[in-house]
């Protein structure tokens, strides 16, 4: 056995190259990795790169005045309320006297701590409900995700009210309340990348060479997937903040004298006549971290997605 | 032949796929393999054409287990490997491997080359620490004719050609005893494609192991083919030693397929006189009764029509048609 084919025609079809022509086929690009070309086109995005540095900002602001402001968000000052904006007090005071400044920024540390934890719950569980669904398929697939249909069929407000009730109100349960069915668009989002991803040949690759069933969802397909995973993230992240906003507004959530912007509004309302520019700042606030994580968000979108770019 | 010499058996080998089924419709069967014999030897290549769905990426994906077989058996070195679990699995997924057609996609686009190659070697604890891996995934790359310092790059830095020889480098981390072969060259620059069989032969000339090479047209495979297996519609039509098969094809499709080819050489191309296959490739959803060829054969008569000829010796070749018994 083992003839090989000596076919003159042959041997001149398929002479080998000299050693220089071998290179011929190099093209030479600037090596760059995912993320960092990813940052060089997000940079590009003026509108999200103002926002991530006012977020950023924010969140410096957010963790440093109420440490050293020379005031606290509890205390009261009866001689100074409802001052408008001036040099001791940048926001001006509340209706007790207490610096709006300090605690619309300790109203900041709670809008960003529940919006960013509610955002890795909901990572942490859409990614593996989703990336299991969508990599293994078939029954388990299906009951998973009807299972899954049902959660999201119920109002939120419902998980809301069940959640205080056992709970109490405070602010777990708000984070509690959001993350019930905060993860489902998360674990839908990945489950239709795994299940486009799972078919390329880079993952059948791995399964021919032996690779588990864990290495290749996770290092195969789930970091393949980390795109739309980020941008799902950063808009989970102003919902949740939204969704604590509101309940703090009609009054669940976090307990006085704590600030959160829904509460300080709240508080507000009732001045909304004789000192609108109370109910300003709160609002000021909410919409602008809102408004900046939308834009970071579509920036990753374009950034990260190449067919975007 | 002794039957030792056989690395790997394919009898009656079945793999359908499922498409459609609904409330109000039934499921339709695609039989994109539908009972393959063949044997492959140690050391060898053998060649695998036909047109493109008659499937030839199915049989290939069914025998590295890719696909559940609806049917039939497949033996890998004297063993049984159909129904394998667990270890033996695994030590089948380190024995037999592929290449891929899509030099883009075959590879992780969120992993280095380095770390690609090492990938095989970490699963199967080849050796003893990081530092070994990379000293061997740096002697794949000078195999397959790449540099060291490119073990720091990412795969869209490479052209399809390179990206090839990484799938290459990448199965021969595992030091395979056959490797199925689906198109690896069929997405590549013409001149590329005769660089890649150049590297798939030195190798299988180094190490003795044998390659189930996977193309649409007999005119590239040929060159790195033993022997020339032609299929249609999930069927073999034909095996021969791939000279005898190009020069004198006996089945009337690989006569069809043949003369289909674009031949480089005028004298030899006077010769043979081309015929284009008439019509269109029937659909795998409705196949025809009989033999799957008949509908578009000149020389079907009404038993071609009724059952479908078996894959029989004749001259030293295997030939599923009524007319060569
Ligand atoms: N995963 C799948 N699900 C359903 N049908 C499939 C699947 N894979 C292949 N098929 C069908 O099976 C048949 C054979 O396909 P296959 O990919 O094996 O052909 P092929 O000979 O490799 O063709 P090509 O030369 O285009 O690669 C086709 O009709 C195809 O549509
Ligand atoms: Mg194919």
């Amino acid at each position: 056995m083992n003839q090989t084919v000596t076919s003159e025609q042959g041997r001149n079809l398929f002479a080998p190259l000299s050693e220089d022509e071998k290179n011929n086929e190099f093209i030479a690009v600037e090596s760059k990795t995912y993320l960092q070309d990813a940052w060089a086109h997000f940079r590009k995005n003026k509108l999200a790169l103002i926002s991530l540095y006012f977020l950023l900002f924010m969140l410096l602001l957010a963790i440093f005045v109420p440490i050293f402001s020379p005031y606290s968000y509890y205390e009261q000052d009866l001689t100074m309320t409802n001052v408008l904006p001036c040099a001791a007090h940048p926001l001006g005071t509340d209706k007790f006297g207490r610096d709006i400044f300090v605690r619309i920024m300790y109203g900041a540390r709670i809008s960003l701590a529940v919006g960013f934890a509610a955002a890795f719950i909901n990572l942490f569980i859409g990614v593996i409900y989703g990336g299991v669904c969508g990599y293994f398929g078939g029954r388990l697939d299906m009951v998973l995700m009807r299972f899954a249909d049902i959660i999201y069929s119920i109002p939120s407000m419902l998980y809301v009210i069940m959640v205080m009730l056992v709970f109490g109100s405070n602010i777990f349960s708000v984070l509690l309340a959001i993350s019930v069915s905060g993860w489902i668009g998360m674990a839908r989002q990945v489950r239709t990348q795994v299940l486009s991803l799972k078919e390329r040949e880079y993952a059948q690759a791995a399964r021919v060479m032996g690779a588990g069933h864990w290495r290749i969802l996770f290092q195969h397909l789930i970091s393949n997937s980390i795109g739309p995973i980020l941008v799902n993230m950063t808009l989970m992240v102003p919902e949740a903040i939204f969704t604590e906003a509101f309940l703090a507004f009609v009054g669940i959530g976090i307990s006085i004298p704590q600030s959160s912007w829904g509460s300080m509004a709240n508080e507000a309302r009732s001045l909304l006549q004789s000192h609108p520019i109370q109910m300003l700042w709160p609002v000021l606030a909410i919409s602008l971290t809102m408004l900046s994580l939308n834009f970071i968000g579509d920036g990753l979108n374009e950034a990260l997605d190449p067919r975007k770019r | 032949m002794n039957t030792a010499d056989v690395i790997l058996k394919v009898e009656d080998l079945k793999t359908y796929f499922y498409a459609g089924g609904g409330l109000f419709s039934q499921k339709k069967v695609i039989k994109a393999v539908d009972g393959v014999s063949l044997e492959i030897f140690r050391g060898e290549t053998l060649g695998l054409v036909g047109e493109s769905g008659c499937g030839k990426s199915t049989l290939g994906r069914t025998i590295v287990k890719l696909y559940e077989p609806a049917g039939g058996k497949i033996y890998f070195d004297g063993q049984d490997v159909t129904a394998l679990q667990g270890p033996k699995l695994k030590q089948f997924r380190k024995d037999v491997q592929m290449i891929f057609q899509d030099p883009y996609a075959s590879l992780d686009p969120r992993m280095t080359i380095g770390e690609i190659l090492k990938e095989p070697m970490t699963i199967h604890e080849l050796y003893q620490n990081d530092a070994q891996r990379e000293q061997r995934a740096v002697e794949l790359l000078r195999i397959v004719g790449l540099k060291p310092d490119h073990i720091r790059r990412y795969p869209h830095e490479f052209s399809g050609g390179q990206r090839q020889r990484i799938s290459i480098a990448r199965t021969l981390a595992l030091d395979p005893k056959f490797i199925i072969c689906d198109e690896p060259i069929s997405a590549l620059d013409v001149s590329i494609q005769a660089q890649i069989i150049n590297l798939l032969k030195q190798i299988q000339e180094e190490s003795g192991l044998s390659y189930l090479f996977v193309a649409h047209d007999l005119s590239m495979v040929k060159h790195i083919s033993n022997r020339i297996a032609v299929m249609y519609l999930g069927h073999i039509m034909e095996i021969g030693d791939s000279h005898e098969l190009y020069l004198h094809p006996m089945h009337p499709y690989s006569i069809a397929l043949l003369s289909a080819v674009p031949i480089p050489d005028p004298v030899e191309g006077k010769q043979k006189h081309p015929e284009p296959i008439a019509g269109e490739l029937p659909s795998p959803l409705n196949p025809p009764m009989g033999c799957p060829f008949s509908t578009r054969c000149p020389y079907a008569d009404d038993r071609c029509k009724r059952e479908m000829p078996a894959l029989k010796e004749k001259n030293g070749r295997m030939i599923a048609c009524f007319r060569v018994e």
